[in-house]
């Protein structure tokens, strides 16, 4: 097990070195240039000189070694002298953003809280949803509540964000004037009053994405939940004389998990790489919201490194899901 | 005097009480919301309208303009003149007395040095200053004393009034920014995000590209504003959303560039909570007409440029019958609403400069099918389009994604074909379509096709820059990596000798009548340029909100001191 860890560590630095590679790359020859946001009033001698001083008139190899070294060296030199006010880093620049000028990982560093508190509790949200309607759902297949179940997993599934976002504004905030429209990111949680405000700005958002997460993973949870049932060591409990609870709950629940857990291991990346759309229509500062930003900014910075960290996150959820499938599953075993 | 008067005086009198002995901070907070939130306080070093915005409740300019577009003093004692003897004779030098006992944020006096520091700060070659053409032909900034400035100009500056003036060019901290002058001012996150300012109000939060908090400044010149003890600019989401914040819901009491679907626009404002106001500036909505052959055949390096005259856009009944098949009303009703007026002129404001150019304004499709028969353009073949020596009029007709303008693009080709001109429409991403990329085949100074649609404007009321740009030597070219605004490439030496006696020009009355002249030959004269719809910004202010006075001549926050909370 440690050996096969260990080997995939070593091969994921090359893949990601290559994935960096291609993302600057694609980034870079993308149509557009960071001065498109600017007025037309700005004469291009002006344009070309701000364009110099941003130094996105380097060759693009000269960027991407930069960017690395940036990346690779200045930015965890940074977070060392952060924590334990050493100098390691002296006045090396940082990875800055085109379009505010700030430091790529401060931005970043603000935005984090939001998007686990927001995207994270709807992903916990949706599982808790997920579960049990999976679980009632094959036990009782064909059932009326199984019929729901896939009614409202195949709306979750079809129904985009932007639709269910903008409809749940017009009926919790216009119309019973339940819920704000708009995140305040400053709301500072320190009393009862201003959790339940939290709690107020937290529901839209979460409503929206829960129902798209728990739409996916009840069904997950579902069909593993049927290949079980039809199991031999299923009957063989139920002839033990054992209740259906302890059939259910027990026996048959702990190894339909397994590929569930899997599954749920591999959406996480996606908690941190925010809900583009979501936060974007909720105001919720979160990362999602920046990459848009920054898209339309052409901040190649800020994209750069937004995609690479979501590279960098898949990967090690993608090995932490297979370590996981092996911990979990006795039969599994890497050599 | 009866009772019911002395009563009705007594009435009276409580409700001008509020105004009249307003304090600092005593309205709560304001919030506002951008739909693009704010990404820098820094105008020298970004150029995006939500960023100059926010900046200018914070940082201040000398002077700047009020909702008519005349001159005020902010930082100053009085708007310099050559009667008063701030400007010289002979126009090079410009003098500015700064307001006694005048204080930053911090409490540190404002001196000369801060306008001689921030100077320099925009003009370092290095620096990247987005404001740089407003710091053009000065020769020296200098203190004079302690509380005065003078700038001395290259040459005669007919209008002086650009450096320090208006939003975009505030007075920066000389203390707060030295060490961010040339190559470190990007790199000054700090002072480039939380700048000290002399404005009523102070940054206490910047989360970049979302929100900013600001409380009153301590220390703000008029010891009786602002009204509001705190502010908040939450930025992000879409115009829509913006506008259903203030209308619908009532979170945010103001909300900028709220420009919705017209039916979305009546919708909001039946429910009564706010109004929306629209300042007009000077944006106009154009079709620009290609003079050059864009054909895809001629070798790059000549394609679209004045070795190859255009096939049909040369002949001024062509233009000028595209225009008239055009209907402006209908245009602005479909597109802007509130938030729009047809137009005939580049130049719609200020009023003095604006051209009584109206002749456009009716559409008239019969007119323009009899212009083109007697230009010799008649269809010959009954495929429905015009020809003449072989040249089918058949346009490719460009502009940038924008739910909007596809909306227009129909429309035209519609009316155009009405006149038998057949139309190709193409929507390029608004990125590369500005983005100057010498590159692209798409960006809008290649102007690889022969009509393309885009709104411009001028900075501050002097549109004599604007129309320099249809000069002939502003024309993008292979040799010149395509930079230039005349995308056109439309010559007239008479047009550029009269934009030369424009800028040698002090009289204001006279330098008006040149605008206008200058404005009419690209548009009605020429057709070159086809003016659709002027647009002004939209926004939206809760009916609790008091003071707002929209302002298209600098920042709309102008008069943020004076707001208050309607009680």
């Amino acid at each position: 097990m440690l050996t096969f860890t260990l080997r995939r560590l070593l091969l994921a630095l090359p893949t990601l070195l290559f994935i960096s590679l291609i993302i600057f790359l694609l980034v870079d020859l993308a149509p557009g240039s960071p001065m498109s946001e600017i007025p037309l009033t700005v004469p291009p001698e002006v344009r070309q000189k701000m364009i110099e001083a941003l130094g996105a008139d380097q060759p693009v190899f000269v960027r991407y070694i930069l960017w690395l070294r940036q990346f690779f060296w200045v930015e965890p030199a940074n977070l060392i002298d952060g924590c334990f006010g050493s100098n390691l880093a002296g006045d090396e620049q940082r990875i800055l953003s085109w379009q505010s000028r700030a430091p790529v990982f401060t931005v970043i560093g603000q935005r984090i809280p939001q998007t686990l508190t927001v995207i994270g509790t709807a992903y916990l949200l949706g599982i808790a949803i997920a579960m049990p309607i999976g679980i009632y759902s094959a036990y009782r297949q064909y059932s009326f509540f199984d019929q729901m179940g896939t009614l409202v997993a195949m709306i979750g599934f079809s129904v985009p964000t932007f639709f269910s976002g903008t409809l749940f504004i017009i009926i919790f905030a216009v119309w019973l004037h339940w819920f704000p429209t708009k995140y305040d990111t400053t709301l500072l949680v320190t009393d009862w009053p201003s959790f339940v405000l939290q709690l107020k700005q937290m529901a839209m958002p979460v409503m929206v994405l829960a129902l798209a997460n728990a739409a996916a993973i009840s069904r997950y949870m579902r069909s593993s939940m049927l290949e079980n049932m039809g199991q031999d060591y299923v009957r063989t409990a139920r002839a033990k004389g054992m209740t259906e609870r302890v059939v259910v709950l027990k026996h048959v629940l702990r190894n339909s998990l397994i590929p569930v857990v899997t599954v749920i291991a591999l959406g996480i990346p996606s908690i941190f790489g925010g809900a583009i759309i979501t936060e974007n229509l909720f105001g919720v500062n979160g990362i999602g919201a920046a990459l848009i930003g920054a898209i339309h900014a052409n901040d190649l910075p800020m994209v750069q490194t937004l995609a690479f960290i979501f590279a960098v996150l898949i990967v090690v959820f993608n090995l932490i899901a297979d370590v996981l499938y092996g911990l979990l599953d006795p039969r599994i075993r890497y050599e | 005097m009866n009772l019911k008067s002395a009563l009705l005086g007594a009435v009276c009198a409580f409700a001008m009480a509020p105004a009249a002995f307003a304090e600092r901070g005593t309205d709560g907070e304001v919030k506002l919301t951008f739909p693009q939130a704010v990404s820098i306080m820094n105008p020298y070093l970004s150029s995006g309208t939500k960023d100059i915005f926010a900046a200018s409740m914070v940082v201040e300019p000398l002077a700047g303009y009020d909702d008519t577009g005349a001159l005020i003093a902010k930082l100053v004692s009085e708007i310099p003149s050559v009667e008063n003897g701030g400007i010289s004779e002979d126009l090079t030098s410009i003098t500015w007395k700064l307001l006694p006992g005048l204080l930053w944020g911090d409490g540190s006096p404002v001196t000369a040095e801060d306008v001689v520091f921030t100077g320099q700060y925009c003009m370092d070659p290095a620096g990247g200053c987005a404001q740089l053409s407003k710091f053009e032909g000065i020769k020296s900034i200098e203190a004079v004393d302690a509380a005065t400035v003078k700038i001395t100009f290259n040459a005669p500056k007919p209008n002086p009034f650009t450096a320090f003036v208006g939003s975009t060019s505030p007075v920066l901290q000389k203390a707060q920014f030295a060490a961010c002058l040339g190559a470190a001012a990007p790199t000054c996150t700090d002072p480039n995000s939380m700048p000290l300012g002399t404005g009523p109000f102070k940054v206490t939060g910047f989360t970049v590209n979302d929100t900013v908090s600001m409380e009153a400044n301590a220390n703000y010149r008029d010891a009786t504003k602002p009204a509001f003890a705190s502010a908040v600019i939450k930025g992000g989401g879409d115009a829509e959303g913006s506008a259903r914040a203030v209308m619908s819901t009532g979170e945010f009491d103001y909300a900028w560039n709220t420009q919705i679907a017209p039916d979305s626009q009546a919708a909001m404002a039946a429910e009564g909570k706010g109004v929306f106001v629209v300042a007009f500036g000077t944006l106009v909505e154009r079709l620009e007409m290609n003079m050059t052959d864009p054909s895809a055949d001629l070798p790059e390096g000549e394609r679209a440029t004045v070795k190859h005259p255009h096939p049909f856009l040369t002949d001024i009944n062509v233009r000028k019958a595209l225009s008239m098949a055009i209907d402006r009303q209908t245009l602005t009703e479909v597109g802007y609403g509130a938030g729009g007026a047809p137009t005939c002129n580049i130049v719609p404001a200020p009023a003095l400069y604006a051209s009584d150019n109206t002749g456009c304004l009716t559409q008239d499709i019969e007119g323009a099918k009899a212009l083109l028969e007697a230009a010799g353009w008649v269809d010959t073949n009954g495929d429905g389009i015009r020809e003449k020596d072989g040249k089918n009029l058949s346009i490719l007709y460009q502009s940038t994604v924008n739910p909007i303008r596809q909306d227009f693009q129909a429309l035209i080709k519609d009316w155009w074909a009405e006149i038998g001109v057949e139309t190709e429409l193409k929507a390029i991403d608004p990125s590369v379509f500005f983005g100057g990329d010498a590159g692209s085949p798409d960006t809008f100074q290649k102007f690889y096709a022969d009509v393309e649609m885009y709104a411009n404007n001028f900075d501050g009321t002097d549109p004599e820059a604007y129309l320099t740009q249809y000069k002939c030597d502003k024309a993008p070219s292979p040799e010149n990596q395509w930079q230039g605004e005349n995308m056109n490439r439309f010559c007239d030496p008479a047009y550029d000798a009269m934009v030369a006696e424009l800028s040698g020009t002090r009289d204001e009355a006279k330098r008006a009548e040149l605008a206008k002249k200058l404005n009419d030959m690209v548009t009605k004269d020429s057709g070159i340029v086809v003016p659709l719809v002027h647009r002004g910004t939209l926004s939206a202010h809760s009916n609790a909100l008091g003071g707002v006075k929209i302002n298209a001549w600098d920042s709309e926050l102008w008069n943020v001191a004076d707001w208050f909370r309607v009680k």
